[in-house]
């Protein structure tokens, strides 16, 4: 057991599973999402991002792509809540909660993609 | 290969960045969990985006203030916990990244990639050059004056230094790494489609047999030159098929030998071979008689079997005739004394050769040999290219200089391939053949030393000449040297010698007819090749030259030639 793997492992189906759970709700109900639950998808998305970099395989390489792209759309979901709150001063609607789920939405395909080829590697290399 | 550099980083930059988003990530979150001041009766939270401000500004020690509200005494207490803790993550941070810039692994990475990426883009013919030494440094020189791309490898990064100050007109890549790994002459674009060929120029005998094989093997099709000390190596060499083989030595001391044997001949050999631009250099001329040589090492050997063949009666004076196993007559000593030069018959000899490894000793053994003999014929070897300035004071009739000795012969092998030919045919020629040639050749070239350049009856480099002559058209080498404004005059050039399949004519005459494919090798004053190529690239000059008409350009002008009429 390498105890990297491991942490590596962890850290990418947190990501998943955390991003899963803020997704979780009616689409548009701001009381079906919490904001430190995308406090916590967001760091831990970046850290599982740090974590892929310098794997100089192909499959190391599309891996950081969707971890970035989860990030992109992650941090987007996150200006959009600030702006929502101390910017306009809206304060989140359900249209605004209706956009930011969206993004996370895509960070979560995102997200799948990246488990998925994770559990293809670990098969590959059992064969 | 292209990304090791931006991936070492990546690496190495994990563990910093992995510190500072976990610091960063407690902290905000420790802010906003911290009860605010009481409004209402209700401690306010931090919202996340106040809390992440916050810390952009106290995380690089900027500290604003308590923005955007005054804090409480559980946010005070927060605060400071996280300024120390952040501002040491953003430290190591820092750290690690100046460190790694520093690396000296990864800025040879970074060196290595810029280097390649210069190789890459070369877009003209270039050779690789191993060994920025004296020699290395005049041939590059020369290269680049001819329109010759170079690119250079030396273990040395003082040797890089020295080409950087060179001030050349074009850039020249350079790499300090050692050439002997195949992987270093990949990258100095040894697969390059416009690389001609491998300059084995190292100090290492050892180096450049290497240099050799790696060249040959990865790369059949190029030229492969190097230079050797000694003739083991020499015969190493030459067995896997290296193109030229040079050793100063024997270069040098067939030059001599030359000049003992054909004044006229060697005369020939140094106008041809001198650098273009210069003055002509002088004729030289040895007397017949007994020589004293001084030094019996691999140059002192060199000299001996030349001169030997020649025909010269020879005293040799070795100070350690068991190291250099000198013959048994060898006189013992340096020959810096008056005593050994004595001992050699100085006054009686008509010149001697300071040929040891060491520049004092060789001037003294001048010095002290002129002292006993003004008369004498004067030949020293010089090791330093430093001394140049004490050998030229000295005045000496001829100076051995390695440098100089082997880069003519190597420009002439890569820039005018034909002339190495016409050298070497020339060698068997009469002496009043010679003479012949130099009478010829001084009106023409003017007291210049001469450029030296090929033409070839090829579609790619004479494509009007190639299509009048396919065409079945007789046309005499004649036309070639006259001047394209007006084919009375003559350029200063001359036909040196025309190559024809295995044949080779030496000084073609005039009315020598030309076939598609010939070759043909002129000297001449700088500037009358580019005159000589408009004949060879434009119809018009040449049908002016061979009829002497002008005929009209152009398609209109044409229509109005035949209808004026």
């Amino acid at each position: 057991m390498n105890i990297e793997k491991v942490v590596f492992s962890f850290f990418i189906v947190l990501a998943l599973t955390l991003n899963f759970g803020f997704f979780l709700g009616e689409l548009d109900n701001p009381l079906h999402h919490n904001v430190y639950e995308l406090f916590a998808v967001i760091v831990v998305n970046l850290i599982a991002t740090v974590l892929k970099f310098g794997e100089r395989s192909q499959m190391g390489a599309v891996l950081l792509a969707t971890s970035l792209v989860a990030d992109l759309e992650l941090i987007a979901a996150a200006l959009v809540w600030t702006f929502a709150v101390h910017i306009n001063g809206t304060g989140v609607t359900p249209e605004i909660m209706g956009t930011i789920i969206s993004l996370a939405g895509g960070a979560l395909v995102a997200n799948i993609i990246s488990v998925v080829l994770l559990v293809i590697e670990i098969s590959a290399q059992r064969r | 290969m292209k990304n090791t550099a931006l991936f070492l980083i990546l690496r190495r930059m994990r563990a910093p960045l992995l510190a500072l988003i976990v610091v960063y990530a407690v902290s905000v979150l420790g802010l906003v969990l911290m009860p605010g001041t009481e409004v209402d009766g209700r401690p306010q939270h931090l919202s996340f985006f106040h809390a992440f401000y916050i810390m952009t500004y106290t995380a690089t020690t900027t500290g604003f203030g308590e923005l955007p509200a005054p804090f409480s005494d559980a946010q005070r207490l927060w605060v400071t916990v996280s300024l120390y803790i952040s501002v040491i993550a953003w430290l190591y941070a820092i750290g690690a990244l100046i460190a790694l810039l520093r690396d000296a692994a990864l800025r040879q990475l970074i060196q290595q990639n810029r280097f390649a990426a210069q190789v890459r883009r070369l877009n003209g013919p270039f050779f690789i050059v191993c060994g920025y030494g004296d020699t290395g440094s005049v041939v590059v020189r020369s290269m680049i004056e001819r329109d010759l791309g170079a690119v250079v490898i030396d273990v040395n990064q003082d040797s890089l230094n020295e080409l950087m100050l060179e001030n050349l007109p074009v850039h020249v890549p350079a790499l300090c790494a050692d050439a002997r790994l195949p992987g270093n002459l990949s990258l100095a674009g040894l697969n390059h489609p416009h690389c001609r060929g491998v300059l084995a120029l190292c100090r290492d005998d050892q180096a450049n047999l290497k240099i050799a094989i790696t060249a040959r093997l990865l790369s059949p099709g190029l030229m492969v030159i190097c230079r050797a000390q000694s003739h083991d190596t020499e015969a190493n060499m030459e067995s896997f098929g290296t193109d030229a083989v040079i050793n100063p030595f024997d270069t040098f001391a067939d030059r001599l030998a030359l000049a003992l044997h054909s004044p006229d001949m060697h005369l020939i050999h140094e106008w041809l071979t001198a650098m273009p631009g210069t003055p002509l250099p002088e004729r030289l001329n040895p007397p017949h008689g007994a020589w004293v040589l001084c030094g019996y090492g691999r140059f002192g050997k060199a000299v001996e079997r030349y001169l030997e063949f020649e025909g010269a009666p020879m005293t040799i004076v070795e100070s350690d005739p068991e190291k250099t196993r000198a013959p048994r007559d060898v006189i013992v000593g340096r020959g810096t004394e008056a005593v050994t030069l004595r001992a050699a018959h100085v006054e009686k000899a008509v010149g001697i050769v300071a040929g040891t490894d060491d520049d004092a000793n060789n001037l003294s053994i001048i010095v002290t040999a002129r002292e006993l003999n003004p008369k004498l014929f004067l030949v020293a070897r010089q090791n330093e290219r430093e001394n140049d300035a004490v050998f030229e004071a000295a005045r000496l009739d001829l100076v051995m200089q390695r440098a100089r000795a082997i880069s003519r012969r190597i420009l002439a092998l890569i820039t005018v391939p034909l002339l190495t030919d016409f050298l070497r045919l020339a060698r068997h020629q009469k002496t009043d053949w010679a003479q012949g040639l130099i009478e010829h050749l001084r009106p023409v070239l003017g007291g210049v030393a001469p450029d030296l350049w090929t033409v070839s009856a090829s579609a790619e480099e004479a494509p009007a000449l190639e299509e009048w002559l396919r065409a079945g058209n007789a046309l005499p080498l004649l036309h070639l040297l006259q001047h394209p404004h007006d084919r009375q005059e003559r350029l200063h050039c001359l036909p040196l010698m025309l190559q024809r399949g295995r044949e080779e004519h030496l000084l073609p005459p005039e009315d020598f007819p030309l076939q598609p494919g010939d070759k043909i090798l002129f000297c001449g004053r700088t500037g009358e090749a580019a005159r000589q190529r408009r004949a060879l690239h434009n119809r018009i000059v040449l049908h002016y030259l061979v009829s002497g008409e002008r005929q009209a350009e152009g398609t209109v002008w044409r229509w109005f030639a035949r209808h004026t009429g």
